[in-house]
């Protein structure tokens, strides 16, 4: 093996390697460069069960931006959800947001529909209108124990 | 003969205390001796050649057909809920977080980790590392600090491959063969993949590295030491056995205590 | 009477039950060619090993220059193993390295020679040592007598002051034997170096040695020179000398 061909070989294998672990990163990992162009919004919800940092912010279907953090508000006992929302997007001040699942196991988003008003939010500022996550469980229980309730 | 019991307990458990200790003194020192010069770049090559580059085929072939067979698994198990849309995300998932870090790995002691610990057995019998004493070399510095650092080179990009031929495997069942939509599968591993399952899949695969070669050098480096396989070129296949099969047990070990302590 | 370059005071060695050595006391002088001869398997490669610090003694001295080896610090050890060459039974040349590899490896890995240098160095030895054009060859391809050339040549490389011979003739035949004793002995004394060498020729290898030393079941039994061993009236010496064994024994 002439010493040429080893590295030859090498930097093909290394080349691959870095060609793969890159589309890993970049592409799956979606290392979402932090657009900081995006403004902020905050938004508390009485559960967002299920909701991941990350998961998409989307209106009429269409991403709009991204969920940046989700903390517990030690006061109010709610969550806390912080929303990257794309600078050209203007949001009026009654919109709503509330925590969808995509399918009957898919991820959660968070659905802005839009409002009436003609104020429109500011970067920082808070959305009033929430709508929690829909705990399918309770659903079905209120659902059973109402037609057992009705029978009596 | 309680007392004699005994006795034998206590030898085994202070060879046993023993053998980790040279193994742990072992990797320290090959570690330390990465960063002393002459850096012995050369032979760091010439090592990710035989590790890396000689193991890709094996590894795309792997790749593919792990990618595949869970493709086909999926899918059956997935049209059961109505979900095979998820195909893609169980597929990826599975790849990059498990299957891909620790079925690279096996794969490569049982290519790359056996040979070491063959020929650095038979380096050992033949007197070689003896002589390398003699002439003044380090013989850990010489033998294990090229193949470790060629080692943490090489595991990761081979995990990379490994991953991204398999989700390819994965598309070619779901997709080109159960007719799985294909813009869905691509779309389901890209959302479903977030940045803590890639660095956790990296992780394993560069403490699989040190596992994997301190274990197989190890084993070479210390054949003379053994006593249970026999000496000569016995020795040497004994091993060769055992640093494959330690590999392969510590491989599985540390990838339930990683996972456990990511998750 | 000069003081010994080596010396071994008392030494005792044993491998589990195994009492290798059990007060060896043997001295080495500079600049001579001491032969250390004795039965297979009675601890003569053991006592060479000692000397270079391959292995280390149960109890007794082994002294270089009045100083013990095994208590050296690290840095003068370092020294003190530069000066030595040593020359492996089986050879133990590196089989995936070729023979240029092979013969330059001390110096590539620990002097600070150019690579023209260390090429120049080489192409001298291979010269001097008649293996030229064997180069690029691994050691696999080359025959018993060709690697001891080689292996002589990894050995000399670094123009030790005290080379060590473990057996440097086995497996060849009569003729390369006698070559590699006169190989010794020309390059003693053109380089000048110690030699120690453990050897069971008897009695070509006494024409080389200035010292003989005899060992049996772990002791030194005689040492002197070539002259005076010939005629010790010491029965295992004779015995040995004369090829009669005591059969009984084994």
């Amino acid at each position: 093996m002439k010493k040429g061909m080893v590295e030859f070989y090498v930097g093909i294998f290394m080349i691959i390697g870095i060609v793969c672990s890159s589309y890993l990163i970049i592409e799956l990992g979606g290392v979402r460069v932090i657009n900081t162009n995006d403004y902020r919004l905050y938004a508390y919800f009485s559960s967002v069960a299920g909701l991941k940092k990350g998961a998409g912010v989307e209106m009429a279907g269409v991403e709009i931006g991204n969920v940046v953090s989700i903390t517990l508000d030690t006061e109010k006992l709610l969550a806390k959800v912080e929303l990257g929302i794309h600078e050209n997007i203007k949001l009026a001040e009654d919109v709503m947001a509330s925590v969808k699942t995509s399918g009957v196991i898919g991820d959660r988003y968070i659905n802005l529909s839009p409002g009436g008003s003609e104020t429109m939010l500011e970067s920082g500022e808070t959305i009033f209108n929430t709508e929690s996550a829909i705990d399918i469980e309770s659903l079905v229980s209120k659902y059973i124990f109402e037609k057992e309730e009705k029978k009596k | 003969m309680i007392i004699k019991s005994v006795e034998n307990f206590g030898f085994w458990t202070t060879q046993q205390i023993e053998n980790v200790g040279r193994i742990f003194i072992f990797l320290f020192t090959g570690l330390f001796h990465i960063f002393t010069f002459p850096l012995q770049i050369f032979k760091i090559i010439e090592h990710t050649w035989f590790i890396g580059t000689k193991s890709m085929v094996v590894i795309m072939l792997t790749g593919i057909f792990t990618g595949m067979v869970l493709g086909l698994q999926g899918y059956y198990t997935l049209i059961k809920f109505g979900s095979e849309g998820m195909l893609g995300s169980a597929v990826a998932l599975t790849l990059i977080r498990e299957l891909g870090p620790v079925l690279t790995a096996i794969m490569i002691t049982a290519r790359a980790g056996s040979a070491m610990a063959a020929e650095i057995g038979v380096m050992r019998i033949s007197e070689q590392i003896d002589a390398l004493e003699t002439m003044n070399i380090n013989p850990v510095r010489f033998i294990f600090s090229p193949r470790i650092v060629a080692s943490i080179i090489s595991f990761p990009l081979l995990t990379a491959l490994f991953d991204v031929v398999g989700v390819v495997g994965g598309y070619v069942t779901g997709s080109l063969m159960l007719g799985i939509n294909g813009g869905i599968y691509i779309y389901r591993v890209n959302e479903s993949v977030v940045m803590a399952d890639i660095t956790g899949g990296f992780l394993k695969s560069l403490v699989f590295a040190i596992v994997v070669t301190t274990v197989c050098c190890s084993q070479g480096y210390f054949t003379h030491l053994q006593t249970r396989g026999g000496f000569g070129a016995k020795g040497v296949s004994f091993s060769t056995t055992t640093a494959v099969v330690n590999s392969c047990v510590m491989i599985l070990v540390f990838d339930y205590v990683i996972t456990y302590l990511l998750l | 009477m000069k003081s010994p370059l080596i010396e071994f005071i008392d030494v005792k060695k044993s491998f589990g039950s195994n009492h290798v050595m059990q007060g060896v006391n043997l001295s080495i002088y500079e600049d001579e060619t001491t032969v250390v001869i004795g039965k297979s398997g009675s601890g003569k490669s053991v006592l060479l090993k000692h000397i270079i610090g391959l292995m280390h003694h149960d109890s007794g001295k082994v002294l270089f220059k009045g100083e013990e080896i095994s208590s050296m610090p690290r840095k003068k050890r370092e020294e003190f193993k530069l000066n030595f060459s040593y020359m492996f039974q089986e050879n133990a040349l590196f089989d995936s390295m070729n023979i240029y590899e092979n013969i330059a490896l001390p110096l590539t890995e620990t002097s600070r020679f150019s690579k023209q240098e260390i090429r120049k160095k080489v192409e001298m030895r291979m010269e001097q040592l008649e293996i030229q054009g064997t180069s690029n060859k691994y050691p696999a391809q080359l025959s018993g007598g060709m690697k001891k050339r080689v292996a002589l040549a990894r050995a000399l490389i670094t123009e030790p002051s005290i080379v060590l011979f473990d057996e440097p003739t086995t497996g060849l035949d009569p003729v390369r034997k006698n070559g590699v004793h006169a190989m010794i002995k020309s390059y003693q004394q053109m380089f000048g170096f110690t030699a120690v060498i453990v050897s069971h020729e008897i009695p070509d290898i006494f024409q080389i040695a200035q010292r003989v030393a005899m060992i049996e079941k772990g002791k030194i039994i005689f040492q002197g020179s070539a002259e005076e061993i010939m005629k010790s009236d010491l029965n295992e010496v004779s015995n040995f000398i004369n090829g009669i064994g005591d059969f009984m024994e084994y």
